[in-house]
């Protein structure tokens, strides 16, 4: 297996570090492609479109990118294509393109992907932009490129959030899905867990322990408004939203024991699903509504059950092992991830729900929080390498996997619906 | 005594205020405004249930080491809330205590070990408070004296990442009010 390591540091003045890149493995099959550096002067932005373009395709895996420099002609237009120069690269395919600025002081970006082999024009967009929409942009193009070569959605524009905990501080982040652009939205001094976005993504529900106990709040992404989502007594916490974003399954501990309840988005009719004397918690609806799956010990360890949001008995899905827990399920409705422990290690696992074939992915130690991308393709996760958290980031077959970490230490990762 | 209340009164509100959203530092941040947010008023310092009964005793049997009143923490093996016997005396002595002072009240603060997931470990706090707070409802002690709260693995006692620390965690914390 190739071993790449590769580290991209972004700097943004007046926010925080973005999260570093490191990408090890690699897809069996990798599409070679060259991207071309686009014409882009000096002065629109300290970034470069076209290498956050390039950086993009290659962390998905999919993708083998091509040293440009050696190639006789730099080409930004299709006039200035001279194929027989890139099929002697053994690409098969080509990304040109330039960014100029335009009036109002916006900015023109201008791309076309290329057939390499078959001489032809695969995709070709003009994006008429405000200088700090370039990132987006980038990403945007990089989805194009990606939906154009694998038949599937990119998810280079979606964004994920996780905590940042520097010392005693605890910072709620929402960044894009390659950690640049990271933004604050919530800092607090006492620890801030589970945070789930809202089905459109306009909004976050997360536990808070402020209120010296864990309350959970949900807080509007546009406006920054927030409100208390459930304080009842005892613990509110592991908030899921409903596929139709109009109730969340949460957790509520009346009497001591941890139980499922529901309650409507802007916090009424509060109504308890699960019952027993077992801990049950970490809900998370199937993609069609029907399904809730949650963790319980209600069989003596910890194993993942499913259970209707209309009441009933659960039925268990985990078997192997004595500790499945964090169950999410793909936007596809088709694979379930979780941690499983075996022999002392907690690692993500991921199971084909249709014949409940498992597959341990990892191969770090003290994973947590996996959650799957938009397209059902990668996995994001917590883990720790030498007692610091980390997030990582895995094709849902494990080849390849990328680090994003951060100065502090990293946690409670979930990635965010598909962009708009 | 009321000196130190009066100093945990300052480093609560010290407390209390230094939990408050960042301010907006770029105008695309959607960032929340200082409102409903560390409104956490600090908890009065109850004096009323200060268990000392100054006519009787000088030292308060609670922090007196002597007295194991002061021991104030349950222990609990890996990924289980059964109390153990040995915690059995600790809590009949605190189940006595409150029954024979029915205004004083107990926060079971339950804690987990480092290893595995944040909600589940959270679970598992309750239920070790809820454990405690069984034995002593089983002992007589009454509902409303006693208030379970957890802070799963979110609020480590000890910081390293080897057994010992692991089994600090795995932790019930008797609370009287005023006391932290």
């Amino acid at each position: 297996m190739t071993r790449l390591l590769l580290v991209f540091l972004f700097l943004f003045p007046a926010i925080s570090h973005a999260l570093d890149i490191e990408i090890v493995g690699g897809a069996a099959q990798q599409i070679p492609i060259a991207v071309v550096p686009f014409n882009q002067p000096p002065g629109v932005s300290p970034e470069s479109v076209s290498t956050i373009v390039a950086n993009d395709l290659r962390r998905s895996g999919f993708f083998r990118l091509l040293e440009t420099r050696g190639v006789a002609t730099q080409p930004h237009e299709l006039s200035e294509v001279k194929y027989p120069e890139w099929s002697a690269l053994q690409a098969q395919a080509l990304t040109i393109g330039k960014v100029e600025p335009s009036s109002g002081g916006h900015v023109k970006v201008t791309f076309r992907l290329l057939d390499v082999l078959k001489q032809s024009q695969l995709a070709g967009m003009e994006f008429d932009v405000a200088p700090t929409q370039l990132r987006k942009t980038a990403h945007k193009i990089a989805d194009i490129i990606y939906e154009k070569l694998t038949g599937e959605p990119g998810v280079f524009s979606t964004r994920i959030t996780y905590v940042n905990k520097t010392g005693k501080h605890y910072s709620l982040v929402v960044a894009d899905a390659d950690g640049g652009s990271p933004q604050t939205v919530l800092s607090s001094t006492e620890p801030i867990i589970s945070p789930a976005w809202s089905p459109d993504g306009t909004k976050l529900a997360y536990v808070s322990f402020e209120k010296k106990k864990p309350v959970i709040f949900v807080q509007s992404l546009t406006s920054g408004q927030r409100y208390v989502l459930a304080n009842f007594k005892g613990n509110n916490s592991a908030p899921a939203w409903s596929p139709d974003g109009k109730r969340l399954a949460i957790v509520l501990t009346h009497g001591g024991n941890s139980r499922l309840s529901l309650i409507n988005a802007d916090g009424t009719g509060m109504q308890p699903l699960s019952s027993g004397s077992a801990i049950d918690t970490e809900p998370d609806w199937s993609p069609d509504g029907k399904w809730i799956y949650f963790t319980s010990d209600r069989g003596g360890s910890p194993q993942i059950y499913k259970i209707s949001p209309l009441g009933g008995d659960a039925q268990r899905v985990t078997f192997e092992g004595s500790y499945n827990v964090s169950p999410h399920v793909s936007p596809d409705g088709k694979w379930l991830t979780y941690i499983r422990r075996d022999s002392g290690k907690f690692q993500v696992a991921v199971r084909e729900l249709a014949s409940g074939q498992s597959q341990v992915i990892s191969d770090s130690t003290q994973d947590e929080s996996p959650s799957f991308a938009p397209n059902s393709r990668m996995i994001i996760y917590a883990t720790s390498v030498g007692n610091r958290g980390i997030l990582s980031v895995t094709s849902a077959d494990g080849r390849v996997k990328q680090r994003l970490s951060e100065m502090g230490d990293v946690r409670e990762p979930s990635w965010g619906p598909a962009a708009n | 005594m009321k000196k130190m209340l009066g100093l945990l009164f300052i480093m609560s509100i010290l407390a209390a205020c230094s939990s408050k959203p960042v301010k907006e530092e770029t105008k695309a941040a959607p960032v929340p405004p200082p409102v409903a947010q560390a409104q956490t008023p600090p908890p009065a310092p109850q004096t009323q249930t200060t268990p000392v009964e100054a006519s009787k005793a000088e030292v308060n049997p609670l922090t007196d080491p002597n007295n194991i009143l002061s021991h104030r923490n349950v222990y609990f093996d890996y990924d289980k809330y059964v109390v153990k016997p040995e915690f059995q005396s600790l809590v009949e002595a605190h189940s006595k205590y409150l029954m024979d002072h029915p205004s004083a009240r107990i926060t079971l603060q339950g804690n987990a070990d480092e290893r595995g997931s944040r909600e589940y470990n959270l679970a598992l706090g309750q239920k070790r408070a809820a454990a405690v707070k069984q034995a002593m409802n089983v002992l007589g002690v009454q509902d409303k004296q006693i208030e379970t709260v957890s802070f799963g693995k979110e609020k480590p006692k000890a910081l390293g990442h080897d057994e010992a620390s692991w089994a600090e965690n795995r932790r019930v914390d008797l609370v009287y009010p005023g006391e932290q």
